[in-house]
């Protein structure tokens, strides 16, 4: 059972917390398949995202999700750099939870803002993304997705491809798989996987290897800034060792599946023919995406409620009201 | 001025291979005589030092005073009231103010500002370019008639290896050490802290520990060559102390400092983006806290300096990323060094050279010792007093530390400058009372 009050990252969660959390969200699936894709459970809540990064997928999927529950969503896209606005990102979430939101879901690109926010201000936060640190929404529907096609969430041998050092992607999929009993490879270039990584997981810098008799294969975006950094000599030059085609995927196990958290490079990190192919799972992982904000938003909306005490709903109506009524 | 007898504690004063029960007496600003307990005569003030020790005045080497310009963090009066409070007599403060510390007149201002405050001693330290922008030598001799004691781009590494050899030859004609703070700034990038295990968990960008040594072992070479003195700022990985073992060993005119919190904390201290665990170099890992504390055993790191760095609560409220760097230190390093005695059995006179005698020996200021005649700054240390840590109640500024709610042992019972009592623990404990009451 999830009772935290907020989704920061998905380190140091439990086994059990973990598998309840992927069990509600299987739970909402159904709803994004009936004619009419709307449930009252979050009517007359009030959800904001704030998102300080560029992100299409991710925004568009929890405010989805959020409609879907009958809540009330505002976006709000903001510059990363809080500083030229003028406002700091605490003055402007302290304005935003002034306004009684029921949860605020944040994308920054500094790594721990949504657990500087969860300490500062009175509103159940969602990490939709901080920095390199996590992306625990993602990691969720990740998980979700290999238990739909593979049936099971342990003993699997899960290879992450691609830019480790700055994927949150990584992180929250890092620590929820090694919670529930699986193993993890990270395979990179050593510009893009330090040392540190071994303590993670199997490190390999050789794609064919990183990948042999896997159950699973993660493929990362490439960053196309990551080559102007020196990170990389060229994009050319990584598709070459690390963009997984099939004859790299060959070398996985036979019903090996391939995910990308999106958006994809194609012919950069994933060949378009992988991409496409019958192990792909990437639009299952966007479908799930949202069974998954779903269920998170359900959980943390709904543990507020639950936390305030019942009131009738009779003393809800307003005093002056209540007597002209009698 | 009159007379003050400190009674009945233990003198340590490693500069006269003094450690023994006797009195100190003060006379006129000056101690007077170092004699058995009770000859001392009559006395127009007595301090009861029972169960304390008496060690010449302690000296940080590595301080920012803020002003000019940042009156907001701290200012001259502030930051010598924090530095009597934690035990200092005199502190060495570094030049990024604004105006930066790169003339004569900038180095007046600071003098002024530190006479009219009256309480620790001042030493300003000049900065090595002009505007600490690296590119061309400040007014050295003009600074050093003014007062400088040294010359840094402390918070600014000079990139410009010529730039830096230039400077240590420039400076050797005063007799100025050009103190460095090691940090490549193309390797350390836009890191913000140490980069390891724990950056790697958080997903915050790391300055490896080879930002730091490299540059420790580029001014080694750049010395060899040149003659001059060369101070190594907060030394924080245990490479560097390794570098600077084996340039001593050569016989280059080295020394190094570490801080209190590069000897007590290990990057783990960041936790949950904690930015009072933000500062340049960063916290490093628990086998760079050992190799500090082994260069401070065997000699080879000279001087304890906090590289005291306040800051206002806005600009440590906010993103790790966008936080400012530096924690303040003047009022927390004493018990935290003290530590070092209690529990990991750093002999009391290692202590006290690195907190008194090497300071003003590197700098070339008077201190470091209680012998007859000497200006009378002595610190009166009581090694069992125990305190919790309250930043609220800090005399400096900025409340930007770790160490928050820490419990201490160790305190400065009474800070004397010039044989004038500038601090005592029990007032200030009585006043604080007063003012809770007060309030109640």
């Amino acid at each position: 059972m999830f009772t935290h009050r907020h989704l920061l990252g998905l380190e140091g969660l439990s086994r059990e917390e973990l598998l309840s959390l992927i069990d509600t969200a299987a739970t909402f699936k159904e709803i994004s398949d009936r004619d009419i894709k709307k449930v009252p459970t979050l009517r007359g809540k009030t959800v904001v995202g704030l998102f300080y990064e560029a992100s299409t997928r991710t925004r568009t999927s929890f405010e989805i999700a959020a409609k879907r529950l009958s809540a009330d969503y505002i976006n709000i896209s903001a510059s990363s750099s809080s500083s030229t606005k003028g406002e700091t990102l605490l003055d402007t979430a302290r304005n935003i939870a002034a306004m009684r939101p029921d949860a605020l879901i944040i994308r920054h690109s500094a790594a721990g803002a949504p657990h500087f926010l969860a300490k500062r201000i009175d509103c159940p936060v969602i990490n939709a993304g901080d920095g390199a640190h996590e992306h625990p929404t993602q990691a969720l529907l990740d998980l979700l997705t290999i238990r739909d096609k593979v049936g099971r969430l342990d003993n699997l041998t899960v290879a992450i491809v691609g830019d480790i050092l700055h994927s949150r992607v990584t992180r929250s999929n890092v620590h929820a798989l090694r919670t529930l009993g699986n193993r993890v490879r990270l395979v990179g270039p050593p510009t893009l996987l330090p040392s540190e990584a071994g303590a993670w997981g199997e490190v390999h810098h050789d794609l064919r290897n990183g990948v042999r008799d896997a159950d699973v294969v993660m493929m990362l975006r490439l960053q196309r800034e990551r080559q102007g950094r020196n990170y990389l000599p060229s994009l050319d030059e990584y598709s070459r060792y690390f963009c997984l085609n099939r004859a790299a995927l060959a070398l996985a196990k036979p019903d090996a599946v391939v995910m990308h958290p999106g958006p994809i490079n194609r012919g950069i990190e994933i060949a378009s023919d992988v991409a496409d192919g019958a192990a792909s799972l990437i639009m299952q992982q966007v479908t799930n995406g949202v069974a998954v904000r779903m269920a998170i938003l359900f959980l943390l909306v709904n543990r507020v409620r639950a936390a305030a005490p019942e009131v009738p709903a009779a003393e809800q109506v307003a005093p002056e009201r209540r007597r002209k009524v009698g | 001025m009159g007379s003050i007898l400190i009674a009945g504690g233990t003198v340590i004063d490693p500069a006269n291979n003094r450690h023994e029960a006797a009195d100190v007496l003060i006379v006129d600003g000056r101690i007077a005589r170092l004699g058995a307990p009770g000859d001392a005569g009559e006395p127009d003030e007595t301090i009861d030092a029972g169960g304390c020790w008496v060690v010449p005045g302690l000296i940080d080497m590595h301080v920012h005073l803020r002003e000019p310009g940042y009156e907001y963090k701290e200012t001259v009066q502030t930051g010598t009231q924090a530095a009597v409070a934690g035990g200092f007599t005199a502190v060495a403060c570094m030049a990024n103010t604004n105006p930066i510390n790169d003339t004569g007149a900038v180095t007046k201002y600071i003098v002024e500002k530190a006479v009219a405050a009256n309480l620790a001693r001042v030493y300003p330290i000049g900065a090595v370019s002009v505007g600490l922008k690296g590119e061309r030598l400040a007014e050295i001799g003009e600074m050093h008639e003014a007062g400088i004691v040294a010359v840094s781009d402390d918070g600014r590494p000079i990139m410009d290896s010529a730039l830096m050899r230039h400077a240590l030859e420039y400076s050797a004609m005063f007799g100025l050490a050009v103190i460095a703070h090691e940090e490549d700034l193309a390797l350390a990038g836009d890191g913000c802290m140490n980069e390891g295990p724990t950056s790697f968990r958080l997903g915050l960008k790391g300055m490896p520990s080879a930002a730091e040594e490299a540059m420790v072992a580029r001014d080694i070479a750049l010395l060899e060559r040149t003659g001059g003195r060369l101070h190594i700022a907060h030394v924080s990985t245990a490479n560097s102390v390794d570098l600077v073992r084996r340039a001593k060993a050569r016989g280059l005119a080295v020394s190094a400092e570490a801080t209190p919190h590069h000897f007590t904390l290990t990057e783990e201290a960041v936790g949950d983006y904690d930015t009072n665990a933000k500062m340049a170099p960063p916290l490093r890992l628990s086998s760079d806290v050992q190799a500090i504390f082994d260069g401070l055993r065997d000699g080879t790191i000279d001087a304890i300096a906090t590289d005291h760095a306040p800051h206002h609560h806005d600009e440590k409220n906010v993103e790790f990323d966008c936080a400012a760097k530096g924690i303040v230190g003047l009022e927390t390093a004493l018990p935290l060094c003290l530590a070092l005695v209690r529990e990991q059995a750093l002999p009391i006179e290692a202590l006290i050279r690195a907190m008194s005698v090497n300071p003003a020996r590197i700098l070339g200021v008077p201190g470091g010792s209680l012998a007859d005649g000497a200006a009378a700054d002595v610190t009166v240390i009581d090694p069992n007093a125990t305190w919790r840590v309250e930043p609220d109640r800090f005399q400096s500024k900025s409340r930007n530390t770790p160490f928050g709610d820490w419990q201490m042992t160790g305190q400065a019972r009474v800070t004397i400058v010039g044989g004038v009592v500038k601090w005592r623990m029990l007032e200030a404990a009585a006043e604080g009372r007063r003012k809770r009451n007060a309030t109640r």
